[in-house]
């Protein structure tokens, strides 16, 4: 899994690539924790558009960030998401609690 | 009366979360014989991945030990995946399997068997407090080509 972010005009986006799964999850929510705290942007998006596979771990990565976006009133989505990833999204339920969506937010 | 699979192979790994990504290709691989659908090899790499993923969080929580996947394919296109690990177990198996249910803290998300659910034919989950978990992945597997 690699992580790109930028940081611009407020909005800090985060881009994931490769797989997604229990590992890299973890990894995942420790970097964009320090992000958040480093940066307090007044909103964040996760890209997913580069993942080639992601388990349930994903949506532990998306509720975790999210509710940290919430306590430092951040706005959060997810975007770019991959078919697969959002069937994972969808079976899960997230759809229903979280901005996730197939489209990248311009 | 057991069915005589067509094939199959059967694969042991201890349980580090590195042997993952591993286990859920293997089965992947072995599957493609079958000439599945895209979307089915990625619905058994996930569902697996989730047993997996289980077994080496849950199961081991407290060291490491072996994880046995061994994956059946039937003439009818039926796919089976064992995941079998002989960790702590589950006290009640059918709390664990309701939505949202996680003894692994804020990295887990509860929804491992919902997803497996979702992606799967049938999953049956045989438990004992003590002596290990089996998880059987069904799904049936409709070839992209006509024969």
């Amino acid at each position: 899994m690699e992580l790109q972010y930028e940081v611009r005009e407020g909005r800090l986006t985060a881009w994931v690539s490769g797989e997604l799964g229990h590992p890299e999850a973890i990894r995942l929510m420790a970097e964009l924790g320090r992000m958040l705290e480093d940066h307090l942007p007044a909103e964040m998006a996760l890209d997913l558009s580069g993942i080639d596979f992601m388990d349930s771990s994903g949506i532990a990565v998306a509720v975790q960030t999210m509710r940290r976006c919430q306590g430092c009133g951040c706005r959060f989505w997810v975007q770019g998401v991959p078919k697969q990833a959002m069937r994972v999204f969808t079976a899960g339920g997230i759809c229903r609690l979280a901005d996730i969506r197939p489209e990248v937010k311009a | 009366m057991k069915r005589q699979a067509q094939n199959e192979m059967t694969i042991q790994f201890l349980s580090r979360s590195s042997n993952e990504g591993f286990a859920r290709t293997a089965a992947a691989a072995f599957l493609a014989q079958a000439d599945p659908t895209v979307e089915q090899i990625y619905d058994i790499k996930t569902a697996v991945s989730e047993a997996v993923t289980n077994a080496i969080v849950h199961g081991y929580r407290d060291g490491i030990g072996t994880v046995k996947l061994t994956v059946r394919l039937f003439d009818d296109g039926l796919a089976e995946i064992i995941v079998k690990d002989r960790g702590c177990g589950i006290e009640d198996v059918h709390r664990a399997r309701e939505p949202l249910f996680t003894t692994g803290g804020a990295e887990r998300s509860g929804m491992g068997f919902t997803i497996m659910e979702s992606f799967m034919d049938a999953v049956t989950v045989r438990s004992r407090p003590g002596k290990g978990t089996t998880v059987i992945l069904r799904k049936r597997l409709t070839s992209r080509q006509p024969l």
